[in-house]
């Protein structure tokens, strides 16, 4: 199969915008395991010209960039490469916050194709806090050359969000990519995440929390997902929960304008 | 309202006991069965390569006698191979310190400026370049290539049970490993570690691994002293051998220290934490030469030059002023004696580490000018010469020998490293902390080594 980009006619959309940001632009963020290319994912979409800071209050790098696709605007948010969502280190805090409270439009998990086992395991906890996830299969030469076969249908049937292979370092496949966040973000593409159902007493009981935390927080999004953790003993979502952290972090969030200038204001801080 | 944390607290007891354990086993049971169902994988040596050479360099039986092999290894090839070529530049240089002179005395310079020149700041770049830049051209490219190996992260894994033993966390034995190249690196490089408890022990602990500033003192007074007391056969090896203990006992002193600062003022648990090894990579040749030549060396022997010029200058204004019928140095040196003496040391080493604070590199340098700066001045040109000037001339003994080891591997960072930890903690107190501890441990440890000795002999 071979790819010709200067002919595929979508081709000419696809620009990179560095940091310049235009209104309305859809917001996306980057996760990932640490050496799945997410860098490269990112570099590849963005161009050279990103906005490199740390995430407030933390030493933990933080790029942006952005990216025109089909005359639409699009600021892609990198976060730090973590292998889960439920320890308390600082990487996954963040990566956590930045799903719970950034509420992106559509979240892009780079995975290594090569070992693709380990990377689910970061898919999955994604897949329970947002729905609109595309699933990125990076390394696919590495897999070829190992000779691992990654069968993508199978995988966006059993996740029920789209996956996409790729060689970021050699572009292939990031059309694609974009293109599959685009319809998913306009809901052309509809997704039904894989969530594991628990056993009776454990939905009664997070319901039940769940619950509670909206009386407290309003306007909370993740409800059952706090709950969950915070039954699971969680102690950085009781923390949050209890020196209210979590409400203002849910102020903070707002209408998607405020949103957005709030996250300007975060960057103005560094 | 009902608190939802303490109905949590109240469900989670009424929950299955194991309930958390499930969560993430379930968690994993379901990539594993998608995994399954997706993933193809042909037949692949490369891979059960890979997991062969890591089943051997991460066991628990071979994984650590290996490891010390291999710096065995390392340390051996650069002492036999540094000897020769540090002779040759030294001889070179002071050959061409003799023309220097002589040209510009010719060329009518007054006396003082000919020697502030040339017998300070060129001398002590000089003794820097010769000393320095053989054991750095043969270490670093040996070592950059045992990291583009993938090596490095095998060495985290096998020390994580050291590290967690002693309350702290498992990545500080690679923040650890970096502190090899550079303790300032090395205290940069803690920022991988999560946990601000384990992260202020990893950085306070940094300086108890010799850094390759202070490698060259090692390799040249293993070489001297210890090399010199076994027969020339395996006197290399010994010397190699001596280095490598000093190292140990160096990650003894990381361990100890870090054990006593989390179970007193530093207390908690060791967290968890994934490490993943990286497939083997065959190193990339250019890659390594550039890394361990133009960013390792030449960084090194730069800053090492930057302040040996002014430290030259410092010992040739010192050893040249003449206070009551004895230069400054020598007042110096006699003044910081009793203290010197007693840790088995003497004025003139003391001196010396003190005006290389700013970088430790140039200690051994800084001490053979004072040496010769206030004795009799002749041509040193190899190791055989540096010996005879410290044994013969100036009293040296092996307790002299290795307590300046012990003394280079314990006592405070230099002034990059306390700038470094001040700018990652942002704490006084604990900057205070970081360079005080070691010089207090470094006295402790050569003053109990000197008394023993002495009471014994």
């Amino acid at each position: 199969m071979t790819h010709n980009c200067d002919t595929c006619p979508a081709h000419a959309h696809l620009a990179q915008m560095g940091i310049r940001l235009g209104e309305g632009s859809r917001l996306v963020a980057l996760a990932g395991n640490p050496n799945t290319g997410k860098s490269s994912v990112f570099n590849a979409l963005t161009g050279l010209k990103q906005h490199v800071g740390n995430w407030p209050g933390k030493t933990v790098t933080r790029a942006e960039g952005g990216f025109a696709f089909q005359g639409q605007h699009y600021k892609l948010v990198d976060l730090p490469g973590t292998y889960s969502l439920l320890s308390a280190s600082q990487d996954e805090e963040i990566s956590r916050n930045f799903l719970l409270f950034g509420r992106p439009d559509c979240t892009i998990v780079v995975t290594d194709a090569t070992a693709l086992e380990r990377n689910l395991n970061l898919v999955l906890q994604v897949l329970e806090i947002t729905a609109k996830v595309v699933v990125c299969v990076n390394l696919m030469d590495e897999a070829r050359r190992k000779g691992i076969e990654v069968d993508l249908r199978s995988l966006s049937r059993d996740l029920g969000v789209p996956a996409v292979p790729t060689v970021a370092r050699t572009k292939e496949g990031l059309h694609d990519l974009v293109r599959t966040v685009a319809e998913v973000i306009d809901g052309t593409i509809a997704t039904k995440p894989l969530r594991p159902g628990h056993p009776p007493d454990v939905e009664a009981a997070v319901g039940e929390v769940a619950t509670l935390i909206e009386q407290r927080v309003p306007g909370i999004p993740n409800a059952r997902w706090m709950a969950y953790r915070l039954l699971d003993g969680d102690s950085r979502i009781r923390q949050a929960l209890e020196s209210g952290e979590l409400a203002d972090l849910v102020a903070a969030q707002g209408t998607p304008a405020e949103r957005r200038a709030t996250l300007v204001s975060l960057q103005g801080r560094q | 309202m009902t608190d939802p944390i303490a109905r949590a607290d109240q469900l989670r007891a009424s929950l299955p006991a194991g309930f958390r354990d499930q969560v993430v086993e379930s968690l994993y049971e379901e990539a594993h069965r998608i995994a399954g169902r997706s993933v193809k994988t042909g037949e692949n040596r490369r891979i059960d390569f890979d997991q062969r050479i890591d089943r051997l360099v991460t066991s628990p039986i071979f994984g650590l006698p290996l490891m010390l092999v291999l710096i065995t290894g390392v340390f051996w090839l650069t002492i036999i191979g540094s000897n020769y070529p540090s002779q040759m530049l030294a001889t070179s240089f002071f050959w061409l310190e003799d023309k220097l002179v002589a040209w510009s005395a010719a060329a009518g310079a007054p006396a003082w400026l000919t020697g502030f020149v040339w017998n300070g700041v060129y001398r002590g770049l000089a003794w820097v370049v010769a000393v320095m830049l053989p054991p750095m051209a043969i270490f670093f490219p040996m070592f950059t290539i045992l990291e583009d190996l993938g090596y490095l992260p095998r060495v985290g894994y096998n020390m994580d049970w050291l590290f967690r033993k002693a309350g702290a966390h498992g990545k500080q034995s690679l923040t650890m490993a970096m502190g090899f190249g550079c303790n300032a690196a090395g205290v940069i490089s803690t920022r991988i570690i999560d946990s601000p408890r384990e992260r202020l022990i990893a950085i306070l602990t940094n300086n108890f691994v010799p850094c390759n500033g202070r490698f060259p003192t090692l390799i040249m007074l293993a070489t001297i002293f210890v090399a010199a007391q076994f027969p020339p056969a395996v006197a290399s090896v010994a010397a190699a051998g001596s280095v490598v203990g000093v190292v140990l006992l160096g990650v003894l002193f990381t361990l100890v220290v870090s054990a006593v600062l989390s179970r007193t003022v530093l207390r908690g648990e060791a967290s968890a934490f994934t490490l993943e090894l990286p497939p083997y990579r065959r190193p990339s040749i250019l890659r390594i030469l550039y890394t361990s030549l133009i960013d390792r060396t030449i960084f090194v022997l730069g800053r090492a030059m930057l302040t040996a010029a002014p430290a030259g200058a410092v010992i040739w204004i010192l050893g040249n002023i003449d206070w009551q019928g004895a230069s400054l140095a020598r007042h110096a040196a006699n003044f910081l004696q009793p203290l010197g003496h007693a840790i088995g040391l003497d004025g003139v080493i003391l001196l010396a580490y003190v005006i290389a604070i700013p970088a430790n590199e140039i200690v051994v340098p800084t001490m053979l000018m004072v040496y010769l700066g206030t004795g009799m001045m002749s041509d040193v040109t190899g190791y055989d010469d540096i010996r005879r000037i410290l044994v013969e001339e100036n009293g040296w003994s092996l307790l002299t020998a290795v307590n300046l080891m012990l003394f280079s591997l314990l006592h405070n960072p230099c002034a990059t490293t306390i700038l470094t930890m001040w700018r990652e903690t942002r704490s006084t107190r604990w900057t205070f902390i970081g360079a005080l501890m070691p010089l207090a441990i470094a006295f402790a440890v050569t003053f109990t080594v000197a008394t023993v000795v002495r009471l014994l002999l």
